[in-house]
């Protein structure tokens, strides 16, 4: 499995506020008109910057503060491949792989806006394309790994008929 | 070798010898959701259930507390979703003014000591006050224990053990505490760490400051923040209306961490030099001693909140504002955690005061904290909230500054109009 897209850097501690504000959260239900909100309190009109597969890159601590699904909801349907970043909260790493979300962690100093990158799930790699050179990225661990490539544990339970780890 | 209270609990509900990074399916005892994450579960519920009509694992409540009542005809929509689903499946929905769920679930639910609790809100960790492993999920992760007969995957955490001496000074509360915590840990010091209360300083807090203090435990990011159940917590079981039974300390023997047990790290805070603490905007670990920035002008002040919206709080609120006034530049607004502590605070003669003090009660639940409703701010306002979390428009409004403090700090400072420091009243 592959990815090739452009990356949009955040910085450290992005919360799921910033992801996707209260004040839209609760009272839209449809994804896609939630998703045009995204980042909207930190970057206003940045769905409109998301072409198909990009990347979001960020520093430590992505997604912190509340649980709500609809943060990596929204990260999906806005057509995101996969969120890079140095750390992530654990709740939030949590609902990306139960949505089938790839949550990749690796230092993102060598990223910088609007590079071009590849990641290379099956091999363990990531590629910036713009600056030519490899990142090395954290192991992914084999439960995520079976959990991400059915998209999600939805269908995870589904094809095991439970939830046999 | 020994276990940390984590590997304990965890080790009974997988049926295992667990140590912490073991990956296990969990039996879990108890879950819930509140009305921002409950449509997401139901969806999800659906999906796993699709062509089965199996029923919802039943040790499960809904709560109506974000948005309530609803400001709106398309959260009207997602009540309506969540009433009908539990008459449905024969489920308690703890509706409109019943309060924060972390409040009602504590109170109202048949919740233990040493139990595996989900809530599908960041603030469940609430729960480790009374000695439960009690923890934040997504929503799609309560519907997989909705749909699996309450199991869900969990990774044990390692521990740190944070060791409390002495005691708060006078003016010095449980908020001041767990802010100096956020303050020396950071937002990501504990990611994925169960934080574990220790030391003699423990008995020194009530169930009220215990509340505060677990449920900001994930403000450092940590999995769970545990106090293991002594007297205090007993008595406060006990006491618990709705549930009308007498436990002791024998059935809890599993509630405990071995002497020998290996935490992966260790902290030694002194209550006694704790001082006033305050989260700058818009970080809840940006903060700083009251002192530093003492005479900031405030526009709003929130007291309430699963933080400090308790009894305990509310009283403190009132014998400040007790034949006093609120500035007359600032507003006051005041939501009860629960009904239950609404009516105990009407008895007492708290809430009288802080009405006349020229405080606006509001409906118990979440209030102005998620910015759906009652009292979002103007562009450019300062808000001194008792809340816990203070993220750049939390409150509903992006151009707006939110300051995060004690129901004392936030009482006092809401009579001067400005950040001030509650000491000075006993001096």
């Amino acid at each position: 499995m592959e990815f090739e897209g452009k990356a949009h850097k955040f910085g450290d501690y992005i919360n799921t506020d910033y992801i996707i504000s209260g004040r839209y959260k609760f009272g839209i239900t449809d994804p896609l008109e939630l998703s045009k909100h995204i980042m909207e309190d930190i970057r206003p009109g940045f769905y409109d910057e998301i072409e198909q597969s990009d990347f979001i890159v960020a520093g430590r601590d992505f997604g912190c503060g509340s649980s709500r699904e609809q943060a990596p909801l929204v990260i999906k349907t806005a057509g995101i491949s996969a969120v890079i970043a140095k750390s992530f909260a654990r709740i939030f790493y949590r609902n990306c792989i139960n949505l089938g979300v790839f949550v990749i962690e690796c230092n993102t100093d060598r990223i910088g806006q609007g590079d071009k990158l590849i990641l290379d799930i099956d091999n363990n790699k990531l590629k910036n394309k713009t600056k030519d050179i490899e990142i090395p990225i954290n192991f992914i661990p084999e439960l995520v790994k079976k959990f991400l490539l059915v998209e999600g544990v939805i269908k995870y339970y589904k094809r095991n008929k439970g939830l046999r780890l | 070798m020994g276990k940390t209270i984590a590997e304990k609990i965890l080790s009974n509900h997988a049926n295992l010898s667990l140590k912490a990074l073991d990956v296990a399916v969990c039996d879990v005892d108890f879950c819930y959701s509140q009305d921002g994450t409950s449509t997401l579960v139901i969806d999800s519920f659906n999906a796993f259930n699709e062509g089965q009509n199996k029923n919802p694992f039943p040790k499960y409540h809904m709560v109506i507390d974000h948005s309530a009542p609803s400001p709106s005809q398309s959260i009207s929509r997602v009540h309506d979703k969540m009433r009908k689903f539990c008459k449905q499946y024969n489920l308690v929905c703890h509706d409109i003014g019943e309060g924060v769920c972390h409040e009602v679930i504590a109170n109202q639910a048949d919740v233990l000591p040493g139990q595996l609790i989900c809530g599908a809100d960041s603030h469940t960790c609430t729960l480790g006050a009374f000695g439960a492993f009690a923890t934040g999920m997504g929503s799609t992760d309560i519907a997989l224990i909705l749909s699996s007969g309450g199991k869900n995957w969990f990774k044990v955490p390692e521990s740190i053990k944070i060791n409390l001496h002495n005691k708060l000074p006078k003016g010095v509360y449980a908020k001041d505490l767990v802010l100096y915590i956020a303050g020396m840990l950071k937002a990501d010091g504990c990611t994925y760490k169960c934080l574990e209360y220790h030391g003699k300083g423990v008995n020194t807090l009530s169930m009220d400051a215990r509340f505060t203090v677990s449920n900001m435990s994930v403000e450092v990011g940590a999995k769970a923040g545990i106090f293991m159940p002594d007297d205090i917590t007993f008595e406060w079981l006990n006491k618990r209306e709705r549930l009308n039974k007498h436990f002791t300390k024998s059935e809890f023997k599993d509630c405990y961490p071995d002497s020998d047990a290996t935490y992966w790290k260790e902290i030694d805070i002194d209550l006694e030099k704790i001082v006033p603490q305050i989260a700058k905007p818009h970080r809840v670990d940006n903060t700083c001693e009251v002192t530093k920035v003492l005479g900031t002008k405030i526009d709003q002040v929130f007291i309430g909140t699963c933080t400090n919206g308790r009894l305990e709080d509310l009283r403190i609120a009132s014998k400040i504002l007790e034949n006093q006034k609120v500035n007359a530049e600032t507003r006051l607004i005041i939501a009860p955690a629960s009904k239950d502590i609404y009516i105990k605070a009407i008895k007492e003669g708290i809430i009288n005061i802080l009405v006349r003090a020229g405080g606006c009660v509001i409906t118990p639940g979440c209030g102005p904290c998620v910015g759906t409703h009652s009292g979002v701010p103007a562009k450019g306002e300062n808000v001194l909230s008792t809340a816990n979390r203070n993220f750049k428009g939390r409150m509903g409004n992006p151009d707006s500054y939110i300051y995060l403090a004690s129901p004392a700090t936030a009482a006092y400072s809401s009579i001067k109009g400005k950040i001030s420091d509650p000491r000075e009243i006993y001096k």
